[in-house]
């Protein structure tokens, strides 16, 4: 096996941004707004790095698919000790129309072009909450997958694996090659410094475009519009339950 | 003498600044307290302060790292997660 992991990290909106929808109602304000990397990408970057220092793995290779700027996205895994970046150059009307589908099938391509041992992703994005990268890389892959992971442990060629469901906690092992998706407490992701950043500089980060790898960008699907959530409608007192009552017929709801 | 110290000191301002621009009152409340707490302590000669002091700079900059990491930790929990 490589012991090569690739690690997806996706450019978005900071989560501390108040988001802004844009008058024309075809999306989200992005100019001029923060921007950083999804918080699950970076407990999916941290468990990555971890695992390398643990000497379980050979070499984590971040990725990036976006326009310019999401080198800086590739920059800050590199700082938190990734290896060396891949920027798959997505920009302009296809990065508006850039789903999970896409980015699963460039995930793919590379994973057999890297012959990346596993791969580590954020069990979704912040933006878009599809929650569908993941799965689909791994179908595309036949590889098994760990979704929700909260803890992860490699055991020679296997993968000891506890999921985050609903009714609790799922122990599984699956096979390596694997797709592993992160939840929030598999990790404490580290703060990139500036020092690390620094040293960052040094590692090297290659630009491909979708075309080279055989993938196909176009959307299947076609946003129409984009709204803000209705206003939450401010709550009425009432005295007795006979008003409440009155009140809810009024309504309807009665 | 002060020399080796010197460029310590001087990595030290510039990690604090470089985590200072997230902090949640605004980066420029925190570089104007940053600027006031080093030029505070600019006549400190005895190498032993510095180093303590050094040390208190490097304390702050965990207890920076904490508090943006807690906040994320609770802003996802409160979104993805029912209690």
């Amino acid at each position: 096996m490589s012991g090569r992991v690739l690690v997806g990290v996706k450019r978005v909106i900071d989560y501390a941004v108040k988001i802004r929808v844009k008058p024309d109602n075809t999306g989200v304000v992005t100019d001029g707004v923060k921007h950083s990397m999804n918080p699950f990408c970076e407990i999916a970057v941290e468990e990555a790095v971890k695992l390398k220092e643990k000497k379980l793995i050979k070499e984590v290779v971040a990725v990036s698919c976006g326009p310019q700027q999401s080198q800086e996205t590739i920059r800050t895994a590199l700082a938190m000790g990734a290896d060396r970046g891949i920027h798959v150059d997505v920009s302009g009307k296809d990065y508006e129309n850039l789903g999970p589908l896409q980015v699963s099938k460039i995930l793919a391509a590379l994973a057999k072009q890297e012959d990346a041992q596993l791969i580590l992703l954020g069990k979704q994005a912040i933006d878009d909450d599809c929650n569908q990268t993941g799965q689909m890389t791994a179908a595309l892959l036949d590889w098994p997958q760990g979704t929700f992971a909260s803890e992860v442990s490699l055991e020679g060629d296997k993968i000891n694996l506890v999921r985050e469901i609903d009714g609790g906690l799922e122990h599984i092992k699956i096979n390596t090659p694997a797709v592993i998706t992160a939840d929030l407490r598999l990790n404490t992701p580290r703060y990139a410094t500036l020092p690390n950043i620094m040293k960052a500089k040094k590692k090297k980060i290659v630009t491909v475009k979708p075309a080279d790898l055989g993938v196909d960008v176009t959307s299947r699907l076609e946003v129409l519009k984009v709204e803000e959530p209705p206003q939450r409608q401010a709550g009425m007192k009432v005295e007795t339950v006979e008003d409440l009552v009155v009140k809810l017929k009024e309504a309807g709801r009665v | 003498m002060a020399n080796p110290l010197r460029s310590e000191v001087f990595r030290l301002y510039k990690n604090l600044l470089y985590l200072g621009r997230e902090y949640p009152k605004g980066g420029d409340y925190f570089r104007d307290r940053l600027r006031a707490a080093f030029a505070r302590n600019k006549a400190v000669e005895d190498p032993e302060q510095i180093k303590a002091l050094i040390a208190r700079g490097e304390y702050v900059a965990r207890e920076l790292e904490a508090l943006y990491y807690l906040r994320k930790y609770r802003a996802m929990k409160k979104r993805y997660y029912e209690d």
